[in-house]
């Protein structure tokens, strides 16, 4: 199957000509399958915002392309405007751009930016709200009167409401206790499963990514490093480390039992773990 | 973008303008500007053209970046042209159509009032791109200390303006996230008549004015936390003092507006 998203060279420079002028992508180049749970990592000032709002076409890119099922999303203005609806973008901490009288308000203005019909937008907001696990009493009250973390789930429920083929979250988890985090990441699978989504995912959360996602990107000082499964990743763990990105914990600690001499795997997620920890105690599944 | 308005923008550097105490660069574009409007003539006028021009060369500020402020003054210098030429009255008529009637005073007096306006406005842009927000603000204080025997609240002032010209930036590259928060979710603030313009502009607004109230607050606190009470016994960490650059360089200015005096007398 050819790929739905497809990033040629892509180079961006901020602030041309000035003294400010900064180099925040550098021949960046991928492409995404329809379907795909992509992760991004990077270090902080890596790149990756930058990379991900040139999926949907808010940043023009300096040079380099962006296709769209073939098409380069800057052909021509409506294309351009499609690409903003067709590739959903959740922004770091999104709550801040909360603005309606009250929570169903908020989260139907992206529907309604699309021109659709009443009844359309009606069911999409109640759709949206439900993968994000909002209730139909807190759709009527003010986001300004909701939690961080409710506040957080409007506003993904404002884009997932544009029903995205791909939906791109920047960080959706971060400042989120462990358990709105888990909630985040179970909502983010939910609108994947039902509507065959793509999905990319900026995080800093290794574990987090490592368990989630089919493929890894990793994005260094303006560049993509390395592009696979997290397999092949992880089992980089020193480049990692040199980059100043952290490994899963649990990573590390099977590190340590093979310095130790254990005859142990690396792992990347606690699945793993547990069953190498049971091969190693001979089948015995009641530890 | 909106980031790339320089409008007022500090370009850190180490040139001898940039090195100079601010409160000298402040009095210079007084007496500059003072020197400015006491300029009557192609001769003084070269003279004050001179000086800008060594300035800017010697503070090593891109030609680029002062052409690109200039960008949102353009309305109004030719706003200001086309007024002189269309309303001055002398005596030797170019053209008249319509019952307008165009004189070479007209056109000469256009000339100078665009670039005494463009002269003041390059000479207000050095002092901003060579000097930090804060040393301006020091500067201003300092200045203006004379006036606390009026009661007046100097330093009170001075702060309020040190915190305003620090959060422009911060603002603008708020604003700027959210608008690109707002256009992933379609938002369009590009087409439409005016009213849906305006309206567009309130997912922009609302989430704005949140977040500077937020800031606001989070800044009083962490005042309060420092022990901030206002002006009275703070000391400050980096005391201005004059040097030799700064007499040469009101030296300078005396013999600026010396010079444009004594052009003036004798009718130039
Ligand atoms: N609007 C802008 N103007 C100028 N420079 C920018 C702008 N936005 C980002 N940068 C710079 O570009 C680089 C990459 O920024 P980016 O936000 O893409 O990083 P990031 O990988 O998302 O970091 P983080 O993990 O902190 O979110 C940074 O060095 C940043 O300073
Ligand atoms: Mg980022």
């Amino acid at each position: 199957m050819a790929p739905i998203l497809q990033v040629k060279n892509l180079q961006h420079i901020y602030s041309v000509g000035t003294p400010f002028e900064h180099v925040a992508l550098n021949d960046v180049s991928f492409s995404v399958e329809r379907g795909e749970f992509i992760g991004i990592i990077g270090h902080t000032g890596s790149g990756k915002s930058t990379l991900m709002q040139h999926l949907n076409g808010l940043l023009k890119p300096t040079s380099g392309t962006i296709e769209l099922d073939g098409k380069s999303i800057w052909a021509d203005k409506k294309t351009t405007r499609q690409a903003r609806f067709r590739v959903g973008l959740v922004f770091q901490y999104p709550e801040y751009q909360l603005f309606e009288e009250t929570v169903y308000k908020d989260i139907a203005f992206g529907p309604k930016n699309m021109k659709l019909p009443a009844d359309e937008i009606d069911r999409r907001v109640r759709e949206a709200a439900g993968f994000v696990g909002l209730s139909e009493e807190q759709l009527e009250v003010s986001p300004f009167d909701l939690s961080g973390g409710q506040k957080r789930r409007v506003a993904i429920a404002g884009v997932i409401a544009m029903e995205p083929e791909i939906l791109i979250l920047d960080e959706p988890t971060a400042g989120l206790d462990p358990e709105g985090r888990e909630e985040i990441l179970k909502n983010i699978n939910d609108y994947r499963k039902a509507k065959n989504a793509t999905i990319m995912m900026v995080s800093h959360s290794m574990s987090d990514v490592a368990r989630m996602a089919d493929r890894l990107l990793v994005m260094s000082g303006a560049r993509l490093m390395m592009d696979g499964t997290p397999d092949e990743v992880f089992t980089h763990a020193r480049e990692l480390l040199d980059m100043g990105l952290d490994i899963p914990e649990i990573t590390h600690v099977f590190m340590k039992l093979r310095q130790m001499g254990l005859p142990v795997e690396p792992v990347y997620t606690v699945e793993q773990a547990v069953s190498q920890l049971v091969r190693l105690k001979g089948g015995n599944v009641h530890a | 973008m909106l980031k790339d308005i320089t409008l007022g923008q500090y370009f850190p550097g180490k040139s001898p303008v940039h090195l100079l105490d601010p409160r000298t660069k402040l009095i210079m574009l007084v007496v500059y500007i003072v020197a400015l409007f006491l300029a009557v003539s192609w001769i003084s006028y070269a003279v004050m053209f001179a000086f800008l021009v060594i300035a800017i060369a010697v503070s090593r500020i891109p030609l680029k970046s002062i052409v690109k402020g200039m960008k949102p003054l353009v309305f109004i210098l030719v706003f200001t042209g086309i007024l002189n030429i269309f309303f001055t009255t002398g005596e030797k008529e170019l053209v008249s159509f319509w019952g307008i009637h165009i004189y070479w005073e007209g056109i000469v007096r256009a000339f100078f009032m665009m670039i005494r306006i463009l002269m003041l406005i390059t000479g207000t842009f050095l002092l901003t791109y060579t000097t930090s927000p804060i040393a301006l603000t020091d500067g201003l204080e300092s200045l203006l200390g004379p006036l606390k025997v009026l009661r007046l609240p100097v330093h009170e002032l001075a702060m309020m303006m040190c915190i305003a010209l620090r959060f422009i930036p911060t603002l603008i590259e708020e604003t700027d996230k959210i608008m690109s928060a707002q256009k992933a979710r379609g938002a369009d603030f590009e087409s439409g008549n005016l009213l849906e313009r305006v309206k567009a502009l309130v997912p922009i607004l609302v989430p704005l004015f949140i977040s500077a109230f937020r800031r606001a607050d989070e800044l009083a606190t962490a005042m309060e936390c420092r022990c901030y009470h206002g002006g009275d016994g703070r000391t400050k960490m980096k005391l201005l003092r004059y040097k030799g650059r700064d007499y040469g360089t009101y030296g300078l200015g005396i013999l600026l507006l010396a010079g444009v005096i004594v052009l003036r007398s004798f009718g130039l």
